[in-house]
């Protein structure tokens, strides 16, 4: 460590980046709140609780909600964490655990990292020409074909994937060294050791990515228009058109009519509500099942 | 640095029951399985992606060949199509709002990773940071066109007026363009790079920290010799993250960029990208335009590809790669 | 947590799964007439709860995808299917029904003016070439008498997704101009020489709100439901006429329908008739193999066409003529 300057000199400075540090973010959380700010303005003023189990309205008509749309984003969601978090914290481990520094390591990453930067739309566009497209694809006795929420959930998978694999590999990599040697030591096998010791030091900042991912999938639009396109009623099951948030506040934040206009900004409300209290709660499980 | 760990001897029976033994040894087995299988199926998922999006792509490679990167018209009428123009504004977007993001999510992260505030006020914080994740990104648009767009046309129009000669003020400001286009993708992303800079920094150990205080360091020695070098790699994860939505964006930027297949070094001209094109173009396309939009997606993943190439071997280089301890 | 998830959204599910005879039928397609299409299909399942329709814009291009893998019970197009397409249904043909029109307005922002900027059938090609540049350009201010307009460079804002209303605006610039079919041609998605993209109707109408001397083109819904200025325009009978469903109809009355029922409006006779009208299509199946479907579709194109009409106005999309109607309640008979 570097002290050689005079002790005044890099207290001088040192304040002087305090305050340097305190403005930068006080800068950046201006346009942070604006946005927020617009969404709670035009969203939380127009809120009636109704919406929340009310079916869509149509162009021109008074009332309804987006009951239908929520479920849908909850489930497709659901499907896409299902399908990404195990599979993305079982690659971060396998990257950090079993095969760091390897060949093979390196290009699994440089995959989650082009996967990273797929546009949201071609996810949709794969699932489409994949699943969508194959009227009746039954496989394990379901049908994955036509405009599904399986599909839906499908398409934000992917897109959740590569934010969950990198940002658990990071978490895991910062698990101290000595952890796992001394649980090594003590006998245990790596199952054990990973199970046991690193995924639980690292899980606070596991969740943080799987919040980021679950966030991001909740708010696109683009994945799904194509791959569960969308309904004014209420589903029945996983193999039809499902309604999302996303694409409500997609359809209606393009209209000239103002009830559908107000909802959208409702429905965005709504929707980061629900990402902070997920937030709130997956971090309140973790800490206390630590 | 990166010597792998040897598996440890089979001395697991010493301290567990046989049968135990057993059943934890086949358990690590399906274990270390599946997290090979996870992987490459990551790796398969990607293949399968550009497969499909390259077969897709085919009758458009064929027409065109690599004369499409350098094409600089998108003629939908004429079937005449070229990347260049779509790639200049993917990688001066996501370029600009990468460089806006990155030193303020770092900045964020080290006002709420250091004791600056009361731990609730901090967490608080931290929660309001990352939610702004899930922002839709239609309703980062509308935020973008009414009130980015109003602050930047008329700023826009003043420098255009007054420093016209200089290259990135060369034109008056349309309402949308690059400025606001950036702008606004920089505060989208601005959640991931906060985040997650923000547990690269908290992982700095506490001994450590103080260790340095006993020593006599300020806050800001520990910040830039300790925490930041150790977290360097985190936050290096983190803008490529950010640079990934960046770069594969599309409702907001097409909301925002001004959609105009042109180069112009200007920050105000209208200017298009690769995922935003995609988006615009793609509902009502069809025949040859649907594979030329496919090729433009492929070069978009190309594009991906080559940049994170890219950082990682200057990230080597400096030997910024300071991931254990 | 997630198995809280899970189960929250299982209890949702049974508690709201419909009964099982109820038809479904799923469609998508053009955006431009999606407002009016949910709005029919929102006051015909109250009317018939057995029937549930599911429509979702997402484009004429990729509607006309999901119609031709059978993934739809029904497309919906702006630019109706060319021959080509239809070839690529396979079961059976392609009947092609008129539902609903429209009209496309051209909104600006000119400060100082009010009232109805009058637009002469040179002019409007010549703007959005890039020829005409300025407000005050004297075409402009010869065919508006008595307005004084403001020395402001133009600026042209475009639809840069690709569309419908784009297909129609420039297949009648084409007609009518042949500079413009030479130069920029018509489609859904075209090039223009000058001016900005805004997405969607929203996204047009906002560039012309933010930045004074801005034109553009929007539907005569969006612009009627935002009180955006619509200009007047000169028809082919040499009369300007503003758009509304009175000047729309009278266009539409001109057009004598094909056996196809595909006919583009790109320049309609008379004297009232306002010049930018089209109409959209729907996209069905001559046979129908799945129990149910066809009497469904063709149970709601009527309901659609009778009933559904007198909503037209409304939501600012034009009634069709009673002679459009006969057509088209002949073409939905025919669906087995």
């Amino acid at each position: 460590m570097d002290l050689s300057r005079k002790p005044r000199v890099r207290l001088i400075f040192s304040r002087a980046m305090d305050i340097a540090v305190g403005f930068v973010t006080l800068a950046a959380l201006v346009p942070l709140a604006s946005v927020l700010y617009m969404v709670v303005r035009k969203g939380a003023g127009n809120l009636r609780w109704s919406m929340l189990w009310e079916l869509p309205p149509a162009a021109g008509m008074d009332g309804g909600g987006f009951g239908n749309a929520l479920v849908g984003t909850l489930l497709m969601v659901a499907i896409g964490a299902a399908v990404s978090v195990p599979t993305g914290i079982l690659t971060a481990i396998f990257l950090t655990e079993y095969s760091l520094g390897s060949k093979s390591a390196r290009l699994i990453r440089f995959c989650a990292k082009i996967l990273s930067g797929l546009p949201s739309i071609l996810a949709g566009v794969f699932v489409f020409g994949v699943l969508v497209i194959n009227r009746d694809l039954h496989l394990w006795g379901w049908n994955f074909g036509g405009f599904s929420a399986i599909a839906g959930g499908g398409a934000l998978g992917i897109l959740m994937l590569p934010i969950v694999i990198l940002s658990a590999e990071e978490a895991l990599l910062r698990v101290p060294r000595f952890l796992r040697e001394a649980s090594l030591a003590l006998g245990a096998n790596r199952t054990q050791t990973v199970l046991h010791i690193t995924l639980p030091a690292a899980i606070s900042t596991i969740i943080t990515g799987v919040m980021l991912a679950v966030a991001r999938a909740a708010g696109e639009t683009a994945p799904i228009l194509f791959t569960a396109l969308f309904t004014s009623y209420w589903i029945s099951s996983l193999h039809e058109p499902t309604a999302s948030m996303a694409v409500l506040i997609y359809n209606f934040s393009s209209v000239p009519y103002d009830n559908m206009v107000n909802m959208a900004w409702s429905a965005s409300f709504v929707l980061i509500f629900i990402v902070l209290v997920t937030n709130i709660v997956s971090h309140l499980v973790a800490n206390r099942s630590k | 640095m990166q010597t792998e760990t040897a598996p440890p001897p089979a001395a697991s029976t010493q301290w567990i029951g046989d049968k135990k033994a057993q059943r934890s040894k086949v358990f690590d087995a399906f274990f270390s399985w599946a997290t090979f299988a996870a992987s490459w199926g990551t790796v398969a998922l990607l293949v399968w992606i550009a497969l499909q999006v390259g077969y897709a792509a085919l009758p458009a490679v064929k027409q065109y060949g690599l004369g499409f990167i350098v094409g600089r018209e998108w003629d939908t009428n004429n079937d005449v199509y070229g990347a260049l123009p779509l790639i200049y504004g993917t990688l001066v977007s996501s370029a600009l709002a990468l460089l806006i993001a990155t030193p303020l999510g770092v900045a964020i992260a080290i006002f709420l990773t250091e004791d600056y505030l009361p731990l609730k006020v901090r967490s608080v914080f931290k929660f309001l940071v990352e939610l702004l994740a899930a922002i839709p990104s239609v309703i980062y648009g509308l935020w973008g066109i009414y009130i980015v767009i109003p602050i930047t046309t008329p700023m826009g129009n003043w420098l255009n007026a007054h420093f016209g000669w200089f290259p990135l003020f060369s034109t008056p400001s349309n309402g949308p363009g690059f400025l606001p286009a950036a702008f606004v993708l920089a505060i989208m992303i601005l959640p991931t790079i906060a985040a997650l800079s923000g547990s690269a920094l908290k992982t700095t150990p506490q001994a450590l920290k103080e260790g340095a205080a006993a020593l006599g360091a300020t806050r800001w020695d520990v910040i830039l010799q300790i925490s930041l070098p150790i977290a360097a790699s985190g936050i290096f994860g983190a803008a490529v993250l950010g640079l990934g939505r960046a770069m594969g964006e599309t409702m907001a930027l097409a909301m925002l960029v001004g959609n105009n297949n042109q180069i112009s070094a200007s920050l105000f001209a209208p200017a298009n990208t690769i995922a935003s094109l995609l988006a615009n173009h793609f509902g009502e396309a069809t025949g040859l335009e649907v594979a030329a939009l496919m090729y433009l997606s492929f070069i978009l993943m190309a594009l991906t590809l080559g940049i994170n190439a890219v950082a990682e071997l200057i990230l080597e280089r400096t030997g910024a790669t300071t991931r254990h301890l | 947590m997630k198995n809280l998830f899970v189960l929250t959204i299982l209890a949702v599910l049974s508690i709201c799964s419909v009964q099982a005879d109820t038809i479904t039928l799923n469609a998508s397609g053009a955006t431009f007439p999606a407002p009016i299409y949910n709005r029919w299909f929102a006051e015909y399942s109250t009317a018939h709860p057995d029937v549930h329709i599911n429509y979702q814009g997402v484009g004429s291009g990729a509607g006309i995808k999901s119609f031709t893998g059978d993934l739809t019970d029904f497309g919906a197009s702006d630019a109706a299917m060319t021959d080509a397409e239809m070839a690529k249904v396979t079961d059976g043909g392609v009947v092609l029904l008129p539902m609903t029109a429209g009209s496309i307005v051209l909104s600006y922002n000119v400060p100082g003016v009010t009232g109805a900027i009058q637009l002469p059938r040179d002019v409007y090609p010549a703007i959005f070439l890039g020829t005409i540049t300025k407000w005050n350009d004297p075409k402009i201010v010869a065919a508006n008498p008595g307005v004084t307009m403001p020395d402001l460079p133009i600026t042209v804002a475009y639809r840069a997704d690709g569309s419908g209303t784009t297909f129609n605006f420039t297949s009648h610039l084409a007609a009518i101009s042949a500079d413009f079919k030479a130069k920029v041609g018509s489609g859904k998605a075209v090039k223009f020489p000058v001016g900005v993209g805004g997405k969607g109707n929203d996204g047009v109408a906002a560039l012309i709100k933010q930045t004074p001397g801005t034109i553009g083109y929007v539907e005569y819904g969006y612009a009627m439901k935002t009180n955006l200025p619509m200009a007047t325009l000169q028809n082919q009978a040499g009369k300007f006429v503003a758009p509304s469903p009175d000047s729309g109809s009278a266009a539409l009355a001109q057009v004598d329908l094909p056996a196809n029922l595909r006919a583009f409006v790109t320049d309609p006779t008379g004297d009232a008739s306002y010049p930018m009208v089209t109409f959209t299509w729907w996209l069905c199946h001559t046979t129908y193999t799945k129990p149910g479907v066809a009497d469904a579709i063709k149970a709601l194109a009527t309901w659609c066409l009778t009933d559904g009409q007198k909503l037209a106005p409304d939501l600012g999309y034009l009634p069709l003529p009673a002679s459009v109607v006969t057509k088209v309640q002949a073409a939905v008979s025919t669906i087995k």
